[in-house]
């Protein structure tokens, strides 16, 4: 995969962007959560790759990464398991600084985005990598074909929106809301705000943070933006099938459910002449 | 760096704001980064600028609802044991009962000049927390302080004083409960309410501007230890002995003996150093860089010095003599981590040394060879705390205990200063336990009173 594809995978109408954590609760679930995520509708897949200390989540993710932890996750690993995921949709490696920079044999980011690129990935987000400490990041992500997606915040100032947009290729990761990841009932309203001060930048836009059902989704489109970005909610699937020990099947049935869910509650937030 | 990325990284890349060498930097999501920069323009104006008179309100609050200068106590008893003087910088004397007023009173202070109206906080011991509700307590703020479940059963007192004084207590339950998971938390609360809170950080860790300001704050124990050096002993010491867990009262036992920064940095070209002020109205002379006096920077060796990678553990607290370079908590320094880069958690018998980090700046004063990291264990540790507190009469909180025990191993001919972060009241029950649990020389029991 390289630039052109996960930029392609918004062309086809608004693109869903589904959320879960690698090994979460082992690398063979992933494998058939990812699958059926893809399955149900999925247009780029962000998995998500553990950290110890992850600032930017709510209480649903980090409970995952901490399951993740725990079945053993490593870079390592994570770069198999891209490797033997059989999707036709980009996948975008969502982590933290620290385990991009220690990787391989000197510090950096180098080695790590060489090596993701090599597995399949298509590109990065990266919540404690602000645009401003992102030179060697995004140098090694331009050498290896890679996007380098930033996050938009409600609080992000026009300056620093700027700075962002010149180095944004894949598509800009709009947080709909302060806080941290985790599904909300209601659509932030800050989000049609945030949408109209990107309306001139030539990529496609995703909302994230808080976003649960089709009716979201459905609004957050309505509201201009390009995709949605859905992780919480599907985290929470998941760690109910951990709790009540269901099958990966099960688990992977109820996962592409609601990606469909998500889906076609994205194309319903068209408007009308443009829906397929 | 080319010049369109000159461009597009903006300004901060280019003045290398909060940079100490390789360390530092500002790595926190991007919702919380106007928070930062708004900080950092606060910081140069109010606390290196001293608009509105800000630095001039926060001494005369230091001294006054501080109790500032502390005094520098010669140790009797333990500089005949040892053959050299001893001097100990009394900031278990400073009101609340540790160094941390200085920081907390200051930030709150900052908060207030800033417009915030709401404050949160992270605490591993609780005297950050203590000092943090102390002043918000003084100046009127509402303050939320986060704290780890393992610290809070560990440093029960501590969390009565920050209810005694208004402020709500979130125990934090996840991981070992210890201020890595405090800071996670309050990172995450500053993240949710940042419009109007500010985050006051406890030590010279996080994102740029919080190394530096930090420092400057906690900068007034080194002032004085100059000034009352020269008046007391008729000289610089030979050596300041301090604990490092982030490096707060490090930073602040040794800021006015390093010198500007900005000297360092052109004289060496270590590629920028993040600010090259001290708090203005510092006393004539301390500004300047005292080459022959030795900074020793004392670290929780814990039980061993060695990390279980495997597990995911390290039983001890020693990033500086140990750790690795890597990204944590807002900053590039050096951390206690695997090979892969995952955070281990540490140990520490002191819950306030207990951090798998250390500020960027003492990162960088080791690589650049000015301070030199030394580390003490557990035991010793404890046998410190209770020779200071039966030789000299002073209760030392387990933090400083670890400075205090160095001298045993000390081999230098003095004088010497060491830094008495803060006093040990909230320890007492950590220390009972662990004394007889470890049969530590010289504890008493309380074994006698028990049916």
């Amino acid at each position: 995969m390289t630039r052109s594809e996960i930029r392609a995978a918004f062309e086809g109408g608004p693109a869903l962007v589904s959320y879960v954590a690698a090994g979460d609760p082992s690398a063979e679930a992933t494998k058939e959560y990812v699958e059926a995520l893809v399955d149900g509708g999925t247009d780029v897949v962000e998995l998500g790759l553990p950290f110890s200390e992850p600032v930017a989540e709510g209480t649903t993710i980090q409970n995952a990464i901490k399951r993740a932890l725990e079945a053993g996750m490593t870079p390592d690993a994570y770069l198999d398991l891209v490797r033997e995921l059989d999707v036709d949709v980009p996948v975008v490696c969502m982590t933290y600084y620290n385990l991009i920079y220690q990787y391989g044999s000197e510090p950096g980011p180098e080695e790590f985005v060489e090596a993701a690129a090599e597995a399949g990935i298509s590109g990065f987000v990266v919540p404690d990598l602000p645009v401003n400490e992102s030179e060697p990041m995004y140098e090694a992500c331009r050498e290896h074909g890679l996007d380098l997606v930033f996050i938009v915040a409600p609080t992000t100032t026009p300056e620093r929106l700027e700075s962002m947009l010149d180095r944004t290729t894949g598509f800009v990761y709009v947080q709909g809301r302060l806080g941290t990841t985790g599904a909300r009932d209601e659509v932030s309203e800050n989000t049609p705000e945030a949408l109209e001060r990107l309306q001139d930048a030539d990529v496609p836009k995703a909302v994230g943070f808080g976003i649960s059902s089709g009716d979201q989704a459905r609004e957050v489109v309505a509201s201009g933006a390009d995709g949605v970005i859905v992780g919480s909610a599907y985290v929470d699937i998941i760690a109910d099938g951990v709790e009540n020990d269901l099958p990966i099947e099960a688990v992977a049935d109820r996962l592409e459910a609601l990606a469909a869910e998500l889906k076609a509650g994205a194309r319903k937030g068209l408007p009308e002449p443009e829906r397929k | 760096m080319s010049e369109e990325s000159k461009r597009t990284t903006g300004a901060q890349s280019e003045t290398q704001a909060g940079k100490f060498g390789a360390y530092g930097g500002q790595y926190v999501p991007e919702v919380l980064m106007p928070a930062v920069e708004e900080l950092a323009d606060a910081y140069e104006r109010y606390v290196l600028g001293n608009e509105d008179g800000f630095v001039d309100d926060f001494r005369q609050r230091i001294r006054e609802f501080g109790g500032r200068p502390t005094p520098l106590s010669h140790a009797e008893n333990l500089s005949g044991r040892y053959g050299f003087d001893v001097y100990l910088k009394r900031e278990d004397l400073l009101h609340g009962g540790a160094h941390k007023l200085n920081n907390a009173l200051g930030q709150v202070l900052l908060a207030k000049y800033m417009g915030k109206e709401r404050i949160v906080a992270e605490t591993g011991a609780g005297q950050h927390g203590t000092a943090t509700a102390m002043a918000c307590a003084y100046l009127d703020m509402p303050c939320e302080i986060y704290m780890g479940r393992t610290d809070v059963n560990r440093q029960r007192p501590n969390v009565f004083r920050m209810r005694i004084h208004d402020a709500e207590v979130n125990p934090v339950d996840v991981g070992s409960g210890t201020l890595k998971e405090a800071i996670n938390e309050t990172m995450r609360d500053w993240a949710t309410n940042v419009e109007d809170t500010h985050y006051v950080i406890g030590s010279v860790v996080g994102p740029h501007p919080f190394p530096a300001m930090v420092r400057d704050f906690q900068s007034v124990i080194s002032e004085e230890m100059r000034v009352q050096s020269e008046d007391q002993l008729g000289r610089l010491p030979e050596a300041v002995i301090a604990c490092a867990g982030g490096g707060s009262n490090t930073m602040g036992a040794f800021a006015a003996f390093v010198g500007r920064a900005d000297h360092r940095s052109a004289e060496q070209g270590s590629g920028g150093v993040a600010t090259s002020a001290r708090l203005p109205g510092a006393p004539e002379g301390t500004h300047e860089p005292a080459a022959d006096v030795d900074l020793l920077a004392v670290e929780a060796g814990g039980s061993s010095l060695g990390v279980d990678k495997a597990e995911g553990y390290a039983p001890n607290s020693a990033s500086l003599s140990t750790g690795t370079e890597g990204v944590l908590h807002g900053a590039r320094t050096k951390l206690l981590q695997t090979e892969e880069g995952q955070i281990v958690e540490s140990h520490s018998v002191s819950a306030g040394l207990d951090y798998a980090g250390v500020g960027p700046e003492l990162a960088y004063l080791v690589d650049e060879g000015r301070v030199e990291p030394v580390n003490v264990d557990d035991d010793a540790a404890l046998e410190a705390f209770h020779r200071l507190s039966r030789e000299e009469g002073i209760i030392p909180a387990l933090e400083s205990s670890h400075a205090v025990a160095y001298l045993e191993g000390y081999e230098g001919d003095g004088p010497v200063v060491v830094n008495v972060s803060g006093r040990g009241d909230k320890d007492l029950d950590t220390v009972i336990e662990e004394s007889a649990a470890r049969d530590i020389a010289g504890a008493p029991t309380m074994e006698v009173f028990e049916e």
